[in-house]
């Protein structure tokens, strides 16, 4: 509890209490309206005549005799079989997050348990590789893919975002690691374990909150990526986020940027719902690297 | 841990880096060295028994059967770099040389395609950074006072525009500051203008990106800053507020100082992250009025002609550009080690 000396004054309290406010609102509002919005034709969401429409829907009224309508989301998800994009967004999500976190975690309990070198530079190498836009590797990509024939379907864009996703894993779970004490598997191999076995039944049982803030991190990773997504895959095979930048060029015929809004906030209510029951891991994650570092 | 078991834990992760990054960057550098192929010319001679006209056509077959052979194109060394829509070294000296003034020297410059891209993601990445330093610290001392049980709640809400796709993040924005979205229709009863539009000005384009920015990467900010509020020692601030320190100069002499290792991280964080600006471009459709050097890859990549080699050279230059963005990190993370080891 803060002493009396420490409490601020009532005018600073109503200023910073204010500005909360404000940035509450610059933060939440979009996301409001543009849901609103959804649920309103075009000449709604888009009105030149008079702002109040988008939230009466007087023109949604007069097309559909209700002030709500599903249309952009029938358009979408139905006209557009936008769900087979939601289908493939989840494969990729699924098999990058397994694959990167199991093979992150033996690579980064190695780097946590030896003391050489080595490791120095491999985290170093790692931490260069983080910081590559990933675009600039697509160009790498494209021809060698092209000659395999193994351009444009799931699998190749899963092992590409595993390995994209690799350093950041790797830096997290190794800082993770660390954090656990070396005794523990220590002892278990002085009791005859060989250390995979000390990794098998002491650590695993211990690792899980760790694994499962990174395992967040590589979802958000592999679930907001559009460089890779876009460039790799064909059109049938395409995942949410290039699909909607695809939605774009075909915006010109009326009903189609409604579309595009409804699969906008398709694509956004995982993540909301993703925040609302993970927000303590995000946090802790987004300030794992920064406070101790 | 032995060098052996190290190995076998540490081959399936350093294989997926080796074979889809460390491999790419070198066929990156490799393709970069390569045009593609010009098509092969044949040149017929027709002769009626008047005379004899010349025809040259394209010998499609034997185009197609150099490709095959040497998909990487031919050999030109450096020439990809130096060209208009690279570094453009021909075109620049000849700027330097005609122009009169500096003003009409850099409004020249910015026609050729590298340096335009340079000029918007420089002054993107420069202008965001200390705005968004400034808004999250703000934001993380006024959320800090508040009562604990709203605290969860605002943050979840600030973690939204952070956490969104960008590319989705933009087009929310995009679609409400469009001249019939409710911002937009409020910056023109503002201006009294009705023919203002964000998207037709550049100047504006910019303003717009860069406010985008900043609400995207804010609560990243935020939320470092905060949790480096929560371990600011009790006890330094109430010495400072003995010695009869204001409010002001206890931000300014204690809170400010005991975060400036987290200003540092963040800035070098996002100033990384910012210079690969571009899907925030391709929500806004803004390539008309600022492109930056990760559009123009994909730019390349994206057309019916994947113009895979020039594409290969701006992702060189856009490594150079991000390797001495990342030298002071990795200098202080150098440091950290040599000093954990002593």
């Amino acid at each position: 509890m803060a002493s009396r000396a420490q409490q601020m004054p009532t005018g600073l309290r109503i200023l910073s209490s204010a500005f909360v406010i404000v940035w509450l609102i610059l933060a939440a509002f979009p996301f409001l309206w543009t849901f609103w919005g959804s649920f309103k034709v075009e000449l709604d969401f888009f009105s030149i005549a008079d702002w109040t429409n988008a939230l009466t829907g007087a023109n949604t009224q007069e097309t559909y005799g209700r002030s709500f309508t599903g249309a952009g989301y029938h358009g979408a998800w139905v006209q557009n079989e936008f769900w087979r994009n939601v289908i493939n967004t989840f494969i990729v999500c699924f098999f990058v997050v397994c694959t990167s976190l199991t093979i992150g975690t033996l690579g980064g309990y190695a780097l946590s348990r030896s003391g050489f070198k080595y490791v120095f530079w491999l985290l170093i190498i790692a931490l260069i590789f983080r910081a590559m836009p990933p675009i600039t590797l697509v160009a790498g990509y494209m021809l060698p893919f092209f000659e395999w024939n193994v351009w444009g379907i799931l699998p190749t864009t899963i092992i590409v975002l595993v390995a994209i996703n690799q350093p950041f894993t790797l830096w997290m779970l190794h800082s993770f690691f660390q954090n656990i004490p070396k005794e523990l598997d220590e002892s278990a191999k002085v009791d005859g374990c060989t250390q995979f076995q000390a990794f098998r039944h002491v650590i695993i049982p211990v690792m899980w909150p760790g694994v499962i803030t990174t395992g967040l991190f590589s979802f958000l990773l592999a679930y907001n990526d559009f460089a890779v997504t876009a460039m790799l895959l064909s059109e049938s095979n395409r995942t949410m986020i290039p699909q909607i930048a695809a939605f774009l060029g075909t915006t010109q015929t009326e009903g189609n940027v409604m579309f595009a809004v409804a699969a906008v906030v398709s694509a956004t209510a995982p993540l909301f719902v993703l925040v609302m029951f993970f927000q303590r891991q995000i946090v802790s994650g987004l300030t794992a690297g920064a406070v101790k570092g | 841990m032995k060098h052996r078991t190290f190995f076998w834990f540490f081959l399936p992760t350093g294989l997926a880096m080796l074979l889809f990054i460390a491999m790419p960057i070198v066929s990156v550098i490799t393709q970069s060295m390569y045009a593609p192929h010009e098509a092969v010319l044949i040149t017929v001679e027709n002769c009626t028994p008047f005379a004899c006209t010349e025809e040259t056509t394209i010998d499609q077959e034997a185009t197609r059967e150099l490709r095959d052979a040497q998909p990487l194109g031919r050999f030109v060394g450096w020439d990809i770099y130096l060209n208009r829509g690279h570094l453009a070294v021909a075109e620049v000296a000849e700027i330097w040389r005609s122009a009169e003034s500096w003003g009409g020297f850099f409004d020249r410059l910015g026609n050729l395609p590298f340096y335009r891209a340079m000029a918007f993601t420089l002054t993107y990445t420069f202008v965001t950074v200390p705005l968004l330093i400034g808004l999250g610290l703000m934001i993380a001392l006024a959320v800090n006072s508040l009562h604990r049980h709203l605290k969860g709640l605002v943050i979840f809400f600030s973690l939204l525009p952070m956490i969104v796709t960008p590319i989705v993040g933009a087009l929310i924005l995009f679609w409400m500051i469009d001249s019939r979205g409710i911002i937009g229709n409020l910056i023109i009863y503002l201006s009294g203008d009705p023919q203002l539009s964000l998207k037709a000005s550049t100047p504006l384009m910019w303003v717009s990106l860069i406010v985008y920015g900043i609400w995207h990467s804010a609560p990243f900010a935020f939320v470092v800053f905060y949790a480096g509020l929560q371990t600011l020692p009790k006890d330094q601030l109430e010495a400072a507020q003995i010695d009869g320190a204001t409010r002001l100069q206890q931000l300014r002499y204690v809170t400010i100082p005991h975060l400036m290792p987290l200003v540092t991280f963040v800035a070098l964080i996002k100033l990384m992250d910012n210079f690969r600006v571009f899907e925030e471009i391709v929500g806004f459709n803004a390539s008309a009025h600022a492109t930056s050097l990760s559009w123009i890859i994909y730019n390349d990549l994206s057309g019916e002609t994947r113009q895979l080699s020039s594409a290969a050279a701006t992702s060189v230059l856009t490594i150079i550009g991000v390797a001495i963005l990342l030298s002071p990190v990795l200098i202080r993370t150098w440091r950290d080690f040599r000093g954990r080891r002593v």
